[in-house]
């Protein structure tokens, strides 16, 4: 696997075609979950961790497997893994697994995982398969983190609540409070404002991307860009 | 014709039972690691949350261990059957630890432990499992707001029939500008465990327990 293609693949994921604001795939985890910065990363390194197990297994079983019979093996392969993660969640993250609870079995039917299997994993050796599962999974980490964060921070006015879940009573001295005395902002909470923050973020996305496209396009005024874009 | 298709389909059978099977044995090899750990930890969940409505100074018994199954009742709100725990001092019955349902939340059923003395006052409530509105109906959860403390120390004595109910309808519960329809629901289902309490409590302490 050469730097090159390695690269090619990570930035796929991370931003080209990174799956919460390009590809759009996995929508109900994405926003059900995205409430707080804790929640949207432990959902998203779950993810993360299935799809790179699930690439990598895939690729190397696919010559074996006849082509009528693959999605149903695949999502075997996927379902087999979310179980085995969801049991040891069960058994050593408790409080965590409280809190993502249903989602966790869900990430089966996330056509996230599905989609780079059968687009890459299926076609490709088992390192770049298992590598693409990663970029992607952590493409989708930071969707929900920032997604969860904005949430967090317009809902209840704090960042990385319930981190003490993850990772132990002693971190709980890790939560921010960004805006003391707050009184909520129900909206952001709510299913209604997962969609508008998602929509902000994919704005954003677009609007850089068209930017970058600008600036290739001609050269910056020296002055530093009192001319409007064409 | 019909041969290689026959074979196709046989061989496409014989693939998916093979990863079918290989799969199964994997889950089944992950669960026998991990069942025990799981019961533990649910088991923790529970004594944590009983913990924090019963003081330590109330019961030296090992509760988990002295647990009663109890069959579903009009005043519990339950529908399967749920588990009390039973908390004694010196051998003495102490504290009851029912599990109650209010079914009339705001968007479905509230879960909670309450525990009640020997005397018929609350040593405490706490809501177990919720789908109140975030940020609305949500105080009653201890690790939102200290609402749900009112209710210890309360008993049929203490309060009438009338005081069981939120300040809004008349009663002595205090509740939230916004959403009256949750603690409502709450102080309705608690006041329905206090009468079931003092209905079945000999037998309820006397009963034999189930030994896990």
């Amino acid at each position: 696997m050469s730097y090159q293609e390695f690269k090619d693949i990570f930035y796929n994921g991370m931003w080209k075609q990174n799956t919460g604001v390009v590809q759009l795939l996995g929508m109900c985890p994405l926003l059900a979950i995205s409430t707080s910065v804790v929640n949207g990363v432990s959902l998203g390194l779950a993810t993360t961790l299935v799809m790179t197990l699930s690439g990598a297994t895939v690729a190397v079983i696919r010559q074996s497997v006849p082509n009528e019979a693959r999605i149903p093996v695949f999502i075997l392969i996927i379902a087999v893994l979310v179980t085995a993660i969801q049991y040891l969640m069960n058994a050593y993250m408790y409080s965590l697994y409280l809190v993502l609870g249903i989602f966790i079995p869900l990430i089966v039917t996330n056509c996230i995982v599905l989609a780079r299997i059968e687009a890459f994993a299926a076609k490709n050796p088992a390192m770049h398969s298992a590598f693409d599962g990663l970029a992607m999974g952590l493409g989708l980490t930071a969707v929900l983190s920032v997604l969860g964060g904005l949430r967090e921070i317009m809902g209840h006015g704090t960042l990385l609540s319930g981190i003490d879940l993850a990772l132990g009573a002693s971190a709980k001295s890790l939560v921010i409070t960004v805006v003391p005395n707050y009184h909520g902002f129900l909206l952001a909470i709510l299913p209604p404002g997962a969609f508008i923050t998602l929509g902000c973020l994919i704005a954003g996305k677009n609007w850089l991307n068209l930017r970058a496209e600008a600036k290739q396009k001609r050269p910056l005024p020296l002055d530093g860009g009192t001319v409007s874009a064409a | 014709m019909t041969r290689t298709t026959a074979k196709a389909s046989f061989y496409t059978a014989f693939n998916l039972t093979f990863f079918a099977l290989i799969g199964t044995a994997i889950l089944a090899f992950i669960y026998s690691q991990t069942h025990e750990r799981i019961e533990q930890s649910v088991e923790l969940e529970k004594i944590k949350l009983i913990a924090q409505i019963l003081p330590h100074n109330l019961y030296d018994n090992d509760m988990i261990k002295d647990m009663l199954k109890i069959k579903p009742d009009e005043l519990l709100g339950n529908e399967d059957i749920t588990t009390a725990y039973r908390a004694r001092l010196n051998g003495k019955p102490s504290v009851l630890v029912l599990e109650a349902v209010a079914p009339d939340g705001y968007s479905g059923k509230i879960f909670m432990l309450i525990a009640i003395r020997e005397n018929g006052e609350l040593a405490g409530v706490r809501v177990v499992n919720h789908k109140e509105t975030p940020g609305l109906g949500d105080y009653i959860d201890i690790a939102k707001s200290k609402w749900i403390k009112g209710f210890d120390g309360a008993s049929l004595e203490k309060y009438n029939n009338a005081d069981w109910q939120v300040k809004k309808d008349g009663g002595k519960f205090d509740y939230m500008a916004g959403a009256t329809i949750t603690p409502r629901a709450v102080v309705k289902a608690v006041h329905k465990a206090l009468q079931y309490f003092a209905l079945h409590k000999d037998a309820l302490f006397a009963a034999q327990g189930e030994q896990k």
